[in-house]
């Protein structure tokens, strides 16, 4: 890994990252065909050691490794071995695999074991390179969805719009709106739309990040010469519509594959920081037209749209009192809606997320969150760390909150109650 | 066919005896009454108002041919003009002489066109020399000139409703003088011309009588001039201009009608429609000059609707000798006989029939395709309500449903309407509230017109109906319905609880929870008690509601009772006691209430907990942890006791 040494200063890294399933090559000597995918390509699968379990243990220490163990299929197992780091970010890749591929049953169902190890090869081989562990952190475990705070006519106009382009593209099943990586509606069930987000705000849209920075005439942008009545474009699918050689060919992703699948293309288009997700059912054929007609539908509603939900976050952040920079920080997590509000993580970016606090403090963080999840109750643990800083954990009806104070001479009953809770709630 | 018929004359005519050669009628357009006058009234005088009821039968002495005869307002005083220089009165009040008197015009040589009732006892005299002003002194029998005014007149029209006579002067008459008459005073207003349509000379136009009509629409008063275009001019056809007159301030020609065809044509104005019958083609066309098509002044106005005749219409077979089995007549429509009076009456004088032209709505549903357009033209009708109302459902029903577009521009129509009476009603009870308005009678409540359309009217006829059907997508009712809420929001009109339960209802019913949870989320569905109850009973299909009511209460602030009941009764007992400490409400509650709730829990040291915490308030307030017996805690002492021993209880603390 290209900044493997970095990452072994702090954080974790991947060590084994293999899926099997036990009823495949169940004879002596056939253990290998238990093996479904494996990373490092180099790696020796040990015979002789017995690590199927019979009851979903979630990890299992080693001497020096931790090793997570992950059943999301019946008898397929996921295992990742690290030096420490959350089961979540298993289950997370399971996730990601599951919404371009479905389940691993349907490869199965499909193609046997054969078209199984094809997809998970090719899937995985990419994914685990992209997966930088050092920066994962409290808000991996929690894979919530960060929501854009709005006033309400806005947000009518938002679903008016949406719904009205439902109606008029007749194809769309499913819409999803995002304002600055930030959620604002999602037609999608909680679950799918958790993974769409983490598949957006992490792929997708940083790889994209780069032409909205550039200029007008900037070459980068080759759709705005000929359409300068709105500021739409495709971010998956054809990059110019005027190109006679461009493809109408979409992502496909799997939804609801609980109860059967739902498989869909996935469009997204964007305009200036606004972007919309429209999912169409895949037998439908995507032409040429259908895309102009959206280009030509969508394009000039949402650019509006764009700078009237512009317009009014800037009035909104210009409220006096919000300038000054809080002496605290928090990341706040609501289990009820998965809606998640960090002030010490800046903008994510394609290959790592920027905190502005300490590893070690995040590392607080991670655990003060594997206690409260080990009960039910309303729980509030006060850390003070060796460097001064008060740090803060509260759970509370599905809530969880956690503060980091940087005030030196705090005492215990000033950092109590000091907890901004007023002020995420509002949010939501 | 049947449902394209927009016009119609009234169901229950004035009937009157036709007009013959021993019968002559007239009709006052002032009182709207037809008289009709049997051998120059000695055979009897029969007056038919607009109502039944007025109809009143006197007889006179024939003294002669009567040219005109009017009554003053509340038929006080009945003038009949015999002659070309004098009319003559009849007092009509009790106690007073019957017996004639007449007034000549004063000035000499002049020949009198007619005669207009301003008031009860205000007369006015037009003469080809000018107007002449009486106020009639009824008990002494004569008549006191108020004012006159001399000048040259071609002929004269009366608009009742506002008091004003117009003058038609100059050679080619088309310089109209018009004139107001109010409280016993007469007043000039500024004269104007009529642009008349250019012909080749030598030949010579003037303006005639038949093609001036004088109406108010939408409250404004307007001069109708019905412009026929020469043969030799490339125009296409007739059209009808408007000159609005305003009470200060000059005449300006404001509208122009295209009729797109030639020939002879008759006005009304029904409803503040400006109905044109064209009597060729036996149809007529409607126009409604609030319809803009732009904001040129001129403005060119085409027909609302295409041309189309009146509803068909069957006189039943009247008198003695009428039997069941008696087939009604059909009538003759836009027959020559027919004569049109403004603002709304047709009179066929040779059958004896006086109709009140109406206008039908509902076929404008078929006629009118545009939904905006639609609107605008029936928000501003008087018998609007249901027809909208039953557009709004059409809308969203059917084959022909629109599009959420066009549904999104018809609820911004109505709410635009619906928004503008509830500002206009805000102020008016504020300013009675803050009597300002004491003595001032000129505020008025505002009147609701049927226009206004509100969210009760929405819910029953259209919204609670159209998400009752089996046919439709949840989907879409739900865009419907949300597209609606943004509509109020987007005229600031505080969304009704019974909307946002409709709206919860449909998505509970087809499990799309998440959605319901990211409206509630950003406060789409406001805030309210009612709102929160309705969560709560939500619970055990959807667990977050809890969490999502609960929330509510809080930011209600004013719910902090509801919220302890909910926590106690999830026998979340120190979140209740938690919850009311943080909003200093703990020095009020019930001591009973909570140790209940925590010995259901049945979790001893809870109860201890919960014990303790009166125990201490206790001695805080009273300066004794014991409990008074109005708190009715005996038994929870007792339990205490028994669990932690008599020696656990706390001790009075001495100040």
């Amino acid at each position: 890994m290209a900044s493997g040494s970095q990452e072994k200063l702090y954080g974790p890294s991947l060590l084994n990252f293999f899926i099997y399933n036990p009823k495949f090559g169940p004879r002596e000597g056939e253990e290998e065909k238990k093996i479904l995918f494996y990373h490092p390509s180099d790696f020796l699968f040990p015979p002789h050691r017995t690590f199927c379990p019979t009851k979903p243990a979630k990890s299992l220490h080693t001497q020096k490794n931790r090793q997570f163990f992950f059943e999301p299929e019946e008898h397929f197992w996921m295992v990742m071995v690290i030096d420490s780091v959350y089961g979540a970010v298993l289950q997370q890749c399971y996730n990601m695999y599951k919404l371009f591929n479905g389940r691993f049953s349907k490869a199965m169902d499909e193609g046997g074991v054969a078209l199984l190890r094809e997809r998970l090869e090719k899937f995985f081989y990419r994914y685990l390179q992209a997966l930088h562990l050092g920066s994962c952190d409290l808000l991996d475990v929690f894979g919530g969805i960060s929501f854009f705070p709005l006033d309400k006519m806005t947000y009518l106009k938002i679903q008016s719009f949406v719904n009205q382009m439902e109606q008029s593209l007749n194809l769309v099943k499913y819409t999803a709106f995002l304002y600055n990586d930030q959620l604002i509606w999602s037609g999608l069930e909680q679950d799918d739309m958790r993974i769409l987000y983490k598949y957006l705000t992490t792929s997708l849209f940083p790889r994209h990040s780069e032409p909205e920075l550039a200029g007008r005439d900037s070459p980068m942008r080759p759709e705005m010469s000929g359409n300068l009545l709105h500021y739409g474009r495709f971010l998956t699918g054809p990059t110019n519509l005027k190109d006679p050689e461009a493809k109408f060919r979409f992502p496909k992703i799997y939804v609801n594959t609980e109860n059967g699948y739902e498989e869909l293309h996935l469009i997204v288009y964007k305009a200036m920081s606004a972007a919309v997700c429209f999912m169409i059912n895949a037998t439908a054929e995507l032409t040429r037209e259908f895309c102009e007609q959206l280009d030509n539908l969508v394009g000039p509603r949402l650019t509006l749209l764009a700078s009237d939900i512009c317009e009014h976050h800037n009035i909104n952040r210009r409220t006096p009192g919000l300038e000054k920079e809080p002496h605290f920080k928090f990341i706040y997590f609501n289990h009820m809606n998965l809606a998640e509000k960090s002030t010490i993580h800046m903008r994510k970016t394609a290959s790592v997320s920027l905190t502005s606090v300490h590893p070690d403090l995040m590392k607080i963080l991670g655990d003060i969150n594997s206690d409260f999840s080990r009960v039910d109750d309303d729980e509030e643990i006060i850390v003070k760390t060796m460097t001064d800083y008060w740090v803060v954990g509260k759970k509370s009806d599905q809530r969880e909150l956690y503060v980091i104070l940087n005030q030196k001479n705090a005492n215990l009953i000033e950092v109590n109650g000091k907890q901004p809770i007023r002020e995420t709630s509002t949010v939501f | 066919m049947e449902d394209e018929y927009y016009l119609e004359l009234c169901d229950n005519p004035v009937q009157f005896e036709n007009a013959s050669s021993v019968n002559n009628v007239f009709f006052d357009e002032a009182n709207k009454q037809v008289f009709a006058v049997r051998s120059g009234g000695a055979t009897g005088v029969v007056v038919k108002g607009p109502d039944d009821k007025n109809t009143v039968a006197f007889r006179m002495d024939d003294k002669g041919e009567v040219k005109c005869i009017k009554f003053s307002f509340g038929n006080k005083i009945l003038a009949v003009q015999r002659t070309s220089k004098s009319v003559d009165f009849i007092n009509f009040i009790p106690d007073l002489p019957h017996l004639e008197y007449s007034q000549e015009c004063k000035t000499k040589n002049a020949n009198l066109l007619g005669f207009c009732w301003t008031n009860w006892n205000e007369i006015v005299f037009i003469t080809d020399q000018g107007i002449e002003f009486y106020q009639v002194l009824a008990e002494k029998r004569s008549l006191k000139l108020l004012k006159s005014q001399s000048i040259n007149v071609n002929w004269y029209m009366y608009c009742p409703e506002t008091s004003v006579i117009l003058l038609s002067i100059t050679a080619a008459g088309n310089v109209l003088q018009p004139f107001l008459f109010r409280n016993g005073a007469m007043s000039r207003m500024a004269k104007f011309e009529i642009e008349l349509p250019a012909v080749p000379k030598p030949a010579k136009s003037s303006l005639s009588e038949r093609d001036i009509a004088v109406a108010t629409i939408y409250g404004q008063l307007y001069v109708m001039y019905l412009k026929h275009h020469s043969r030799a001019s490339n125009h296409a056809g007739a059209e009808v201009v408007l000159y609005h007159l305003p009470r200060e301030g000059s005449c300006k020609k404001m509208h122009v009608l295209k009729l797109n065809t030639t020939g002879k044509f008759a006005l009304n104005v029904v409803d503040n429609l400006v109905v044109v019958h064209h009597q060729s083609s036996q149809t007529s066309l409607i126009f409604d000059i609030k319809l803009l098509d732009g904001d040129a002044i001129p403005t060119i106005h085409q027909p609302v609707l295409p041309a189309r005749s009146i509803h068909p219409y069957k006189i039943p077979q009247i008198g003695p000798a009428a039997v069941a089995s008696q087939t009604p007549v059909p009538c003759e429509l836009y027959s020559s006989t027919w004569s049109v009076f403004q603002p709304d009456i047709i009179i066929s004088a040779s059958e004896g029939y006086l109709w009140y032209l109406q206008v039908k709505l509902k076929p404008a549903l078929r006629l009118l395709k545009d939904k905006g357009r639609l609107m605008d033209f029936l928000l501003r009708r008087r018998d609007c309500k249901m027809v909208i109302l039953s557009v709004c459902f059409q809308m969203l029903n059917g084959e022909e449903k629109d599009s959420l577009a066009v549904i999104a521009t018809v609820f911004d129509k109505l709410n635009q309407v619906y928004k503008e009476f509830l500002e206009m009603d805000q102020s008016y009870t504020m300013a009675m509230e803050s009597g300002l308005t004491r003595g001032n009678t000129s505020q008025k409540r505002p009147v609701r017109t049927q226009a206004v359309i509100d969210q009760s009217d929405m819910y029953t006829h259209v919204l609670s109906v159209f998400t009752e059907k089996k046919d439709v997508s949840h989907k879409f009712i739900t865009a419907v319905l949300m597209e609606y809420i943004r509509s109020l929001n987007q005229f600031q009109i505080t969304v009704q609880h019974y909307l946002y339960e409709l709206v919860i209802k449909t998505l509970v019913q087809h499990n799309l929870f998440y959605m319901l949870h990211q409206f509630l989320q950003y406060h789409v569905l406001s805030d309210s008690k009612p709102l929160a109850c309705l969560l709560l009973s939500l619970e055990s299909t959807y667990p977050p509601a809890h969490q999502l009511s609960l929330d509510m209460l809080k930011r209600l602030s004013t719910a902090n009772d509801e919220i302890v009941e909910v926590l106690l009764s999830k026998h979340q007992v120190l979140g209740a006691l938690r919850f009311i400490r943080s909003v200093g409400g703990h020095d009020n509650i019930s001591a009973r209430k909570f140790l209940d709730a925590a010995k259901q829990t049945q979790d001893e040291m809870l109860f201890y907990t919960i014990f303790r915490f009166f125990e201490q308030r206790n001695q805080r307030l009273r300066g004794n942890p014991a409990f008074t017996p109005g708190e009715h805690c005996e038994e929870h002492l007792a339990y205490f006791k028994q669990v932690f021993g008599e020696q656990a209880l706390m001790k009075p603390i001495s100040q």
